[in-house]
């Protein structure tokens, strides 16, 4: 009954000051430069002269309520009660004495957890919800996140890159999971397979006509009902189609692949903000380990690490080694697929005889 | 639970080895360990489907409608088609929470979360997800309303999800970053709470999210992520303590400063003395941060901060990944009426797309489709050649209102140059 129901306190974005370190209250805005002292802990100096060591360490991002608990334990012993989570689900202590970083450190480690993740190490990969909770997805994340980050474990507990690494993976061709220096995306190799006796029932027909980027679906009879049919030279295998329409499924145990791309990077810092570029694509969706993805990207890692120079992102890299060194040396495969035919294809293509023997 | 009743899982079990933290055995803790019997047959069941998930390569969830009173949105609902199977986790639906910005919690917060979450919950939770929202994974319709009801009395709302203005995201900022030029809690928590109704009850053509970065190294990924992106910047000279950049070179040597320093800088406006000392052509920088990042003690961002606004970031569906294109250079936000016209242009874009956008469209697409000019008209902003990043190459264009046109760049100039 409507009138028994709670009517919700429409309080919306909650004031984060009350969940901030005093040090951070009393400091906001007035910080002066940090420093580095160790992968993982972060100096923060204020014009003031406060100081404020931040620890950070990864987790298996999903957490039990004991996990949570331990984490929330760590910080009531070590560190003043105050946590805070990075975008990628790193969490971070701080504290304001020198003496308490080791501790802190003993006690994160001791629990289980990983100190590391700051500056030019792999940080913590970034990933969606998977098999795990996701209506579409056409693989898990937290698993190969998991499975990624026990073989990158010691990239992320040192300082060892050019610069920073962000690995990220996407379960559809959505990609939540964003931009990466690495992204590890499904890519779906068929057109959908549509069960025709439910479409009418369950899809909203012209909205899915509609979703499609290529224009490849359209209205149709088949068997006498209403339902909605895919030219399947056009289609792209996308899946936009499948969120809104259930029985048009596109994934597959086998045709649902993953796909690998580098070079993208969100910061301003030397080139403009860069989109990912695909590198490598039919690559089996294997769980529970992923081993043939995870190969790929410790390739590309090597690489990486040995050719860049300081500071270079791998967009960075890669724009000055050229695409065909990069191809070279990770020994990836170039081929037609690699050569962009969507909107604005052409600024992709070499207009110039900058070439490199 | 009774043992017999425990779904085998010999491919999950694979994930709890090695030395990273393992979900797996987070799951089993919650199956075996914990006192409610509720969440140790709801965990057994939800391990034993994403086992067969695993087994099939195949995700067996599917969504529905469930909200809480009074509310459109906020939850993800998620009814299993393999319920049968699995039927103590047959309903699992997450709860979107929005954290306050920066992500900053007390552990006596997040205790007391995770007393309601268990009480109501799976005990499962992910801080935080992609929109940014604490993810409060798995709970029954019912104990969606309880859980909420319970959280919502001591200070927590529900996120967006669907066609809505979405929860909103900042970097760390100004609490513990010295590269912030930007008061990140104030921007963020303006915007989004401005548009409270327009997260909690989706009425828009599709998603409209704010993301806030307090200077250009974009931490928040808002170019790329964002329909609305604000960035902290500053637009007087940056500081440079000249005594540091000695100290900075005697550490690493001359070399290393002009090859990660002056040549690396985009527009090469940064000059080594023969004297260690470092001079900058300000009116050359533009922002990239790359020699703040790299000699962050030395150099620092200038005094006049203010913020630069980029609209129409987002992912793939459906055109393509977008970024962002700047719409607003440069605006001040110190005073209370800087902030009231900062959530002035919001609410006049999401009008805007809220009119003009097509069903499943994002603000992006929408300028890709209409384009910039229109867009720019349409919400009562003036060109501006900060917007390009070159003039228009193309001369298949009619041009005869150009007269008016450049009367109105030299009106403007001159209004500014009256300040």
């Amino acid at each position: 009954m409507a009138q028994d129901m709670r009517h919700p306190i429409e309080s919306g974005c909650p004031d984060g000051f009350q969940y901030m370190h005093p040090s951070m209250r009393r400091n906001y805005g007035q910080w002066k430069y940090h420093e580095h002292p160790r992968p993982g802990v972060l100096l923060h100096v204020a014009h003031s002269g406060d100081k404020l060591w931040t620890v950070k360490c990864g987790t298996q991002r999903i957490l039990d309520v004991f996990t949570l608990r331990k984490l929330t334990e760590i910080g009531d012993k070590f560190a003043d009660g105050y946590i805070r989570f990075t975008i990628r689900s790193n969490v971070e202590y701080v504290v304001t004495e020198e003496a308490k970083v080791q501790p802190l450190i003993e006690a994160i480690e001791g629990a289980g957890f990983i100190v590391g993740g700051t500056a030019n190490s792999v940080a913590m990969i970034s990933h969606t919800q998977g098999w795990l909770h996701c209506d579409i997805p056409g693989t898990d994340a937290s698993g190969v996140v998991k499975s990624m980050m026990d073989e990158l474990i010691d990239e992320f507990k040192n300082c060892n890159m050019p610069n920073r690494v962000h690995i990220t993976t996407s379960c559809c061709q959505i990609n939540c999971g964003g931009q990466g220096d690495i992204a590890i995306n499904v890519q779906h190799t068929k057109p959908p397979k549509i069960n025709h006796d439910l479409v009418a029932n369950v899809c909203e027909r012209p909205t899915v006509v509609a979703r499609c980027p290529v224009a490849a679906i359209r209205p149709a009879m088949v068997n006498g009902k209403p339902s909605l049919e895919v030219d399947e030279k056009k289609c792209i295998c996308c899946g936009a189609c499948f969120p809104p329409c259930p029985p048009m499924q596109i994934n597959d145990a086998e045709d649902t692949k993953l796909a690998i791309w580098v070079g993208g990077n969100h910061s301003n810092a030397r080139s403009k903000p860069t989109f990912q570029k695909l590198v490598a694509a039919g690559v089996p969706n294997n769980p529970p380990r992923w081993p043939e993805a995870t190969a790929i990207v410790k390739r590309i890692l090597k690489e990486y690490k040995e050719g860049a120079k300081d500071w270079e992102r791998i967009n960075d890299w890669i724009d000055r080694i050229g695409w065909p060194r990069f191809f070279e040396v990770t020994g990836l495969p170039f081929t037609k697929y690699h050569i962009d035919n969507w909107t604005g294809a052409r600024n992709s293509l070499n207009a110039s005889t900058h070439i490199r023997f | 639970m009774d043992k017999s009743k425990i779904h085998p899982t010999p491919m999950l079990d694979v994930l709890e080895d090695g030395p990273w933290p393992s979900f797996v055995s987070g799951f089993k803790r919650m199956r075996d360990e914990h006192p409610d019997a509720r969440i140790n047959e709801t965990i057994n069941s939800l391990l034993g489907q994403l086992e067969h998930s695993y087994e099939t390569r195949k995700g067996y969830w599917k969504g529905g409608t469930v909200s809480v009173f009074g509310y459109g949105g906020g939850i993800i609902p998620r009814f299993s088609e393999v319920a049968k199977a699995f039927p103590e986790s047959k309903e699992f639906h997450t709860l979107r929470v929005q954290p306050a910005p920066g992500n900053y919690y007390t552990t006596d917060m997040l205790n007391q979360l995770a007393d309601s979450w268990e009480k109501w919950g799976s005990g499962m939770v992910t801080f935080h997800g992609q929109t940014g929202n604490i993810m409060f994974i798995g709970t029954t319709t019912d104990n969606t309303q309880h859980f909420f009801d319970e959280i919502n009395e001591y200070g927590w709302e529900l996120g967006g999800a669907g066609p809505c203005v979405r929860t909103a995201m900042s970097c760390v900022g100004a609490a513990r970053c010295e590269q912030s030029c930007a008061n990140e809690h104030g921007i963020q928590r303006h915007l989004v709470n401005t548009f409270t109704d327009d997260v909690h009850r989706p009425a828009l053509p599709y998603k409209f999210k704010f993301k806030i970065s307090g200077c250009p190294n974009d931490c928040q990924n808002s170019i790329e992520r964002s329909d609305f992106s604000v960035i902290g910047t500053w637009r007087d000279e940056m500081k440079v303590d000249q005594a540091e950049v000695k100290a900075f070179i005697d550490a690493k040597g001359r070399d290393y400063v002009i090859d990660n320093v002056t040549t690396r800088c985009p527009t090469n406006c940064m000059t080594l003395n023969d004297d260690n000392t470092l001079d900058v052509d300000n009116g050359n920088c533009v922002r990239c941060m790359h020699c703040l990042n790299v000699m962050n003690k030395a150099l620092s961002p200038g005094d006049d901060k203010g913020v630069t606004i980029l609209i129409g970031g987002k992912r793939t569906l459906k055109i393509g990944d977008l970024m962002g294109t700047v719409v607003v250079p440069f605006m001040k936000l110190d005073t209370a009426e800087d902030y009231e016209k900062l959530v002035d242009l919001a609410s006049e874009i999401i009008d805007f797309f809220a009119e003009n956008a097509l069903e499943h469209e994002r603000t992006g697409e929408m300028i890709e489709r209409i384009g910039l000019v229109n867009f720019l008209e349409g919400v009562g902003v003036e060109v501006d050649p900060n917007m390009v990043s070159s003039p228009r190459q193309s001369s298949y264009v009619r041009m005869d209102g150009w007269d008016e046109e450049a009367e109105k760049w030299f009106e403007r100039q001159s209004e500014k140059a009256a300040g």
